[in-house]
């Protein structure tokens, strides 16, 4: 049973910390720094908290979520899960599609070790973040910054017992011995590549070079292994990065098709065991230098359908040939991957939901990995049927012309489905699937959007006269 | 028709079900204590809310069913929806009645609806372990050298606290808190050692979501400007999308969150 108190409110006593005023006029500086450093930071993509979970301990602040919490979103609806912050924002290197590059005439500003602790710890406690993602611009060297950096993470973790996620950016260029010791106290390490084709980069970003990136990758993934490998002799060896790396690829501001794009991060998931490459719309922040693409608007709907196609060679099965090849190199703008692989290939389908493997069940335009599972544990039951499939949260308009259900109608009735100018999208009568009516079709009726009705048609209304 | 009444908690519908097979007779509707009996109502039984007998009927629940179904069960029960009850009793019965394991059958209205529902309660848990958001308090026993206490108030859509709770005793071990449900007025708090569910007499203060100045620690505000600071300064004006961010985080949330005051 709730046990009654009479009452929690705090009463006002004297106050022994500085009375506000003073505390502002020490703090007011900080707040425009940390301004400055957000702005400078938030052209990251990754902000993820996830891979590692790890309960609290007596004692310390923090605890890790093996999934990630996002604790806030943003304007632009993006996630905000850590503290995603640049230690400095002045930068030695002149990379044409940064912010922060030497030439650009913004705000600078520095935050001290101390100042950076403090702010992690504060925004923790008041559960506004999941952790730390410390990212900064290269100062003086790659190892000088890297070594800045690790005293906050290294702080953070012995003399403040913080035990929330961190996730650290690791300088290009930057000595193993350095990078040994952050992936220590980081629970992720990332390096980023930026443009993924070395030629394009050189372009872009002369100071840079593709082995400053690679080498880091492998100390992260060299050291992520050999951690793995002391865990299973020993129970109590450190973990090191146990949460792995990831890395960003920025979309847009090169010319590589999707075909090498995507054919690259399959080989970083494969080969340096990348948790999650990350990918990122072009946004023109420097648009007097001549050597970047003019764009109206940064390419939103291409990186969501790299992200979906991503999404396909992790969960789906698919392989990266499957989604685009030489024939096709760049993603279909107007319709998902999933969907235009599956136009492509109609001898595929229909899919009988009753009888087929999981596997192609998933390959289904308009049914996802939870619909799937549900249809094969529920059809051990009984027969699956249009009405279970809609109740189940498929998305019919997608799906009801790559599935039949085995019911007397064989698939499933579509009703008035006619384009505007009055083509029927059917040639045989009741059934409307894609063995029975041509590709194209059945794309044009996706793609084309209904004009707003007014009302029902199917119900008449009275019009009165004004 | 046959009608059950019960006291509306959830030992009251697993007593309900030990009545159904005890006296063979299964109840056309369950109604609460106050509400109006329908029409041609022939038989009506109050059932006697019984922990022995819910407990009962329960273990027997945990042997013919895995944990998470009955998680599943339970979680349903707590998004409160009108009508959940019978949704569970007659789920309830198929489990005993029937040999084959039903919570997978989805072809079945009520499994089918209970899952659903459960997966709404659990991702009114999410939420709350995303967007609650604690208030330094100015605790009187800071002067003796004690921890202040952070206060949060929460008005989950269900009554998802109870699940929640496990996440903040787990990760704020070195600071008392106090989350309360504004909406059903109960809460918990933390004392460094345990969590207690509580009620409170007069809560007047935090049903207002911010808590008052001078109840705040010295530096509360400080850090509430730099966290608005921050989360504006995140925002990539090219990618301006207010309708992504609601459905990330709907609206019924922004009034409690401390960015969006």
């Amino acid at each position: 049973m709730p046990r009654r108190i009479t009452t929690c409110v705090p009463k006002l006593s004297l106050p022994l910390k500085p009375p506000l005023g003073e505390l502002w006029a020490m703090k007011e500086s900080v707040i425009e720094k940390l301004r400055v450093l957000a702005e400078s930071a938030k052209y990251d993509v990754s902000c993820a908290s996830s891979g590692i979970s790890r309960s609290g301990k007596d004692g310390q602040l923090g605890s890790a979520h093996g999934w990630g919490i996002c604790h806030s979103f943003t304007a632009d609806g993006r996630c905000v899960s850590l503290l995603k912050i640049m230690m400095t924002n002045h930068c030695m290197y002149d990379c044409a599609y940064c912010i922060n590059r030497r030439s650009n005439d913004i705000p600078r500003a520095t935050m001290t070790p101390a100042e950076l602790v403090e702010l992690t710890i504060e925004f923790y406690r008041r559960n506004y973040i999941e952790g730390l993602f410390l990212s900064s611009g290269v100062i003086k060297n790659p190892d000088y910054t890297m070594e800045r950096m690790v005293r906050v993470v290294k702080d953070l973790r012995t003399l403040h017992r913080y035990n929330g996620y961190i996730h650290m950016k690791s300088i290009p260029g930057a000595s193993e011995a350095l990078v040994r010791e952050a992936g220590l106290y980081a629970d992720r390490l990332s390096v980023n590549i930026e443009i993924p084709r070395e030629d394009n980069l050189k372009l872009l970003a002369p100071e840079k070079d593709h082995q400053s990136v690679y080498q880091p990758m492998r100390y992260i993934h060299q050291g992520f292994l050999e951690s793995a490998e002391d865990r299973r002799k020993f129970k109590k060896a450190p973990r090191w990065t146990p949460a792995g790396q990831s890395t960003q690829m920025i979309v847009g501001a090169s010319p590589e098709t999707d075909n090498e794009i995507l054919k690259l991060s399959t080989k970083l998931y494969n080969v340096q065991g990348m948790k999650r490459v990350y990918f990122s719309a072009f946004v023109p922040v420097n648009d007097y230098d001549k050597r970047l693409p003019m764009l109206a608007s940064p390419p939103l709907v291409r990186e969501n359908r790299l992200y979906q196609a991503d999404w396909l060679m992790r969960f789906y099965g698919f392989g990266a040939g499957e989604i685009v090849d030489d024939a096709y190199p760049n993603l279909d703008l107007e319709i998902d991957p999933k969907l235009a692989w599956a136009l492509r290939h109609p001898e595929r389908f229909p899919v009988d939901l009753n009888r087929a493997d999981y596997e192609m069940i998933l390959r289904v335009p308009g049914i996802g990995v939870k619909s799937a599972q549900l249809i094969v544990a529920a059809r051990r039951h009984s027969r699956i049927s249009a009405q279970t499939l809609k109740k189940i949260g498929v998305v019919m308009k997608k799906a009801q012309f790559f599935v039949t259900t085995g019911e007397k109608t064989g698939g499933i009735e579509l009703k008035n489905i006619v384009f505007s100018d009055n083509t029927p999208i059917l040639t045989s009568g009741k059934a409307g699937l894609i063995g029975d009516t041509h590709p194209d079709l059945i794309r044009k009726f996706l793609t084309t959007k209904k004009p707003r009705r007014k009302g029902d048609l199917d119900q008449t209304s009275i019009v009165f006269p004004e | 028709m046959t009608v059950f009444r019960y006291d509306s908690t959830f030992e009251g519908l697993l007593t309900a079900v030990f009545d159904a097979y005890t006296r063979r007779q299964v109840p056309d509707v369950l109604l609460s204590d106050g509400d109006i009996a329908p029409l041609f109502t022939e038989d009506e039984h109050t059932v006697v809310t019984d922990p022995e007998k819910s407990q009962r009927v329960w273990s027997a629940l945990e042997k013919r069913l895995s944990r998470d179904v009955c998680n599943m069960l339970f979680f349903s029960w707590l998004s409160e929806e009108k009508g959940v009850d019978g949704m569970i009793f007659r789920f309830i019965r198929r489990v005993f009645d029937e040999v084959a394991n039903i919570s997978t059958d989805f072809a079945d209205p009520d499994v089918l609806r209970i899952k659903q529902l459960a997966q709404k309660v659990s991702w009114e848990k999410t939420r709350l372990t995303q967007f609650t958001r604690f208030q330094k308090g100015n605790d009187p026993s800071e002067n003796d050298g004690g921890a202040p206490t952070f206060f949060a108030p929460v008005s989950p859509q269900y009554n998802a606290l109870p699940l929640a709770i496990p996440y903040f005793k787990d990760r704020f071990r070195d600071q008392k808190w106090l989350i309360y449900d504004i909406k059903r007025r109960y809460g918990f708090y933390y004392d460094l050692h345990t969590v207690t569910e509580i009620t409170m007499d007069d809560d007047a203060h935090l049903l207002a979501g911010q808590l008052d100045n001078e109840m705040l620690a010295a530096d509360e505000k400080l850090f509430q400007s730099l966290w608005k600071t921050y989360f504006h300064s995140m925002a990539i004006e090219a990618r301006i999308n207010p309708r992504l961010q609601r459905q990330h985080m709907p609206k019924r949330f922004w009034h409690l969150l401390t960015e969006m005051q």
